[in-house]
């Protein structure tokens, strides 16, 4: 039963990210980026990682896509002419595609060296909100502060940045 | 018994990472190359929670706890610059954002 709905979760996922690459619409784009998140945060619950599925729609699908959204709107972009892919282009898609063709043909074939515990005779750790807080309030104290002071400095970023300078308008 | 196992989650994660890798190359639109940026992002936690899960360990998943806060200041950041762009240039477009070329 988990199988078909892995699979399930899985073609949601992938499906949905070749929707964001092809689509000729920004927002169309976006919004298949939403349908991806919510495949992942599906794989994320048949992981046992339940607290991130839940995160994952809360940051991702609730705050990032939103905020694409809007940008999107609020540019207002048109569609944009179709132009033919320069050469160095099409170059770099021929290489990204032979990586992608080495790194699965090497994961299928060496996976086997080394075979995983199976998942069953593992305890799913993430599933409990205390190893969360266990790890969080003593391993990585430092890095939760770090990255409080992160969103804190991204904060005032944003505020710069979408700030209008009035001395700087002859800077061009 | 389930038959999934590490390897399926690993492959879906390559898949997702590579079409937001192709993405990025192929599109003209900052804010779509933006979204395929996003996309390589979450494939990489596809592959972390995995890990984590199929080796009975906490970090990959505090891990993944620490990725969601960094993208979520990331794209913040960087949606402020590509208004800002737009502002000044009055196109996301890559090919037309080129004042750094000659």
């Amino acid at each position: 039963m988990s199988d078909i709905i892995f699979h399930v979760f899985a073609f949601l996922t992938i499906g949905s990210s070749v929707a964001v690459v092809i689509n000729h619409n920004a927002v169309n784009s976006a919004l298949a980026f939403l349908v991806g998140l919510f495949g992942v945060a599906g794989l994320f619950v048949l992981l046992d990682s339940f607290l991130l599925a839940v995160l994952m729609i809360l940051v991702y699908a609730g705050a990032v896509v939103a905020l694409f959204l809007f940008i999107i709107m609020l540019l207002d972009m048109k569609g944009g002419e179709r132009k033919a892919f320069s050469k160095p282009t099409a170059i770099a898609g021929l290489i990204g595609a032979a990586l992608l063709a080495v790194c699965s043909t090497s994961l299928a074939k060496g996976f086997n060296l080394l075979p995983p515990a199976d998942a069953a005779s593992v305890i799913p750790v993430g599933a409990t909100l205390r190893n969360y807080a266990d790890q969080l309030f003593t391993v990585y104290l430092l890095p939760v502060q770090v990255v409080g002071f992160l969103l804190l400095i991204a904060m005032l970023g944003v505020i710069v940045l979408s700030k209008k300078f009035e001395g700087l308008e002859d800077v061009k | 018994m389930s038959s999934i196992g590490l390897f399926h989650y690993l492959m879906v994660a390559t898949l997702m990472f590579s079409i937001g890798f192709v993405g990025v190359l192929i599109r003209k639109n900052t804010l779509v190359i933006y979204m395929c940026l996003e996309l390589m992002l979450v494939a990489s936690t596809i592959a972390l929670v995995a890990f984590s899960r199929f080796n009975g360990t906490m970090d990959g998943n505090v891990f993944v706890f620490f990725i969601l806060t960094v993208a979520a200041a990331e794209v913040a950041v960087g949606l402020a610059i590509i208004v800002a762009l737009f502002r000044r240039r009055q196109t996301v477009q890559v090919e037309e954002l080129n004042a750094l070329k000659n």
